[in-house]
């Protein structure tokens, strides 16, 4: 790789399971491409998935920014959605505010945070009630 | 030993696979039916035991690079999750076996070296 920067951009529908999951897969495409080493590809992999079905569970879609470059990848989703009332509650693990609909598609386990948490480098999360929620997901390829 | 392979010796039926993926290696099994936590621990070339058959069991499967999802007890699978995994490459094998049961013939045929 060289320096190249690779930008997308991606959608990411509100409560469209057909769709849930796409621009994580759409990057990690990207990332086998340029030969980013497998481990690397599944903490991305991990980390965006849980940040993009968040966005489609909680905040009613929203958008998903990706840059690339030699060194690392940065992820962003961002919503417009109800936001993270208590955010140290909420990166607990097991606590969830998932409906049961939800919880029937075998999600709401309560472990999307603390998942995302595990396996990015930097995890930033902005959220306000009534405003939406950024959540940014950093991962080195290069520990250094 | 493939997912051909593996369907072949324990009587599981394809549900959905091109002949691409049924070539699949199998290297191990994994059983879960919460997807935040099959996403983090399936790994590469694992055939996943769930009784979920929605769609999210196709990206989860997808991106976790498992070999194949076996769905146990002839739980029906939704349609519109086949379409799915034809159009991600993801093979969906189906049993009247549990997932205990599964996971068993699986380990068994790994252990033998199959």
């Amino acid at each position: 790789m060289n320096n190249t920067v690779i930008v997308r951009d991606y959608i990411i529908p509100a409560d469209d399971f057909a769709l849930a999951g796409e621009a994580s897969s759409s990057v990690r495409k990207i990332l086998t491409q340029l030969g980013v080493a497998p481990d690397i590809i599944k903490r991305t992999s991990i980390a965006m998935y849980e940040a993009e079905i968040n966005a489609v569970i909680h905040g009613h879609g929203g958008k998903a920014h990706v840059e690339i470059d030699e060194n690392k990848i940065f992820i962003r989703i961002s919503d417009e959605g109800p936001g993270i009332a208590d955010l140290e509650l909420a990166m607990q693990e097991g606590y969830s505010t998932a409906p049961d609909s939800v919880r029937e598609m075998g999600f709401g386990a309560g472990m999307g945070l603390s998942n995302m948490k595990k396996h990015s480098d930097i995890l930033n999360i902005d959220t306000e009630v009534n405003r939406g929620t950024i959540v940014d997901i950093t991962v080195f390829f290069n520990k250094p | 030993m493939t997912v051909e392979e593996l369907a072949a010796k324990y009587g599981y039926k394809i549900a959905t696979g091109s002949n691409e993926n049924l070539k699949n290696d199998v290297s191990g099994v994994y059983a879960c039916d919460l997807l935040s936590h099959a996403m983090a621990k399936v790994n590469s070339g694992d055939a996943w035991v769930t009784v979920h058959t929605n769609l999210n069991v196709v990206a989860v499967a997808s991106l976790t690079d498992a070999a194949c999802v076996i769905i146990p007890e002839n739980i029906e699978i939704e349609q519109a999750t086949l379409e799915k995994a034809v159009e991600k490459g993801v093979v969906f094998l189906s049993t009247s076996k549990s997932a205990a049961h599964i996971c068993h013939e699986v380990l068994s045929a790994l252990e033998k070296g199959l």
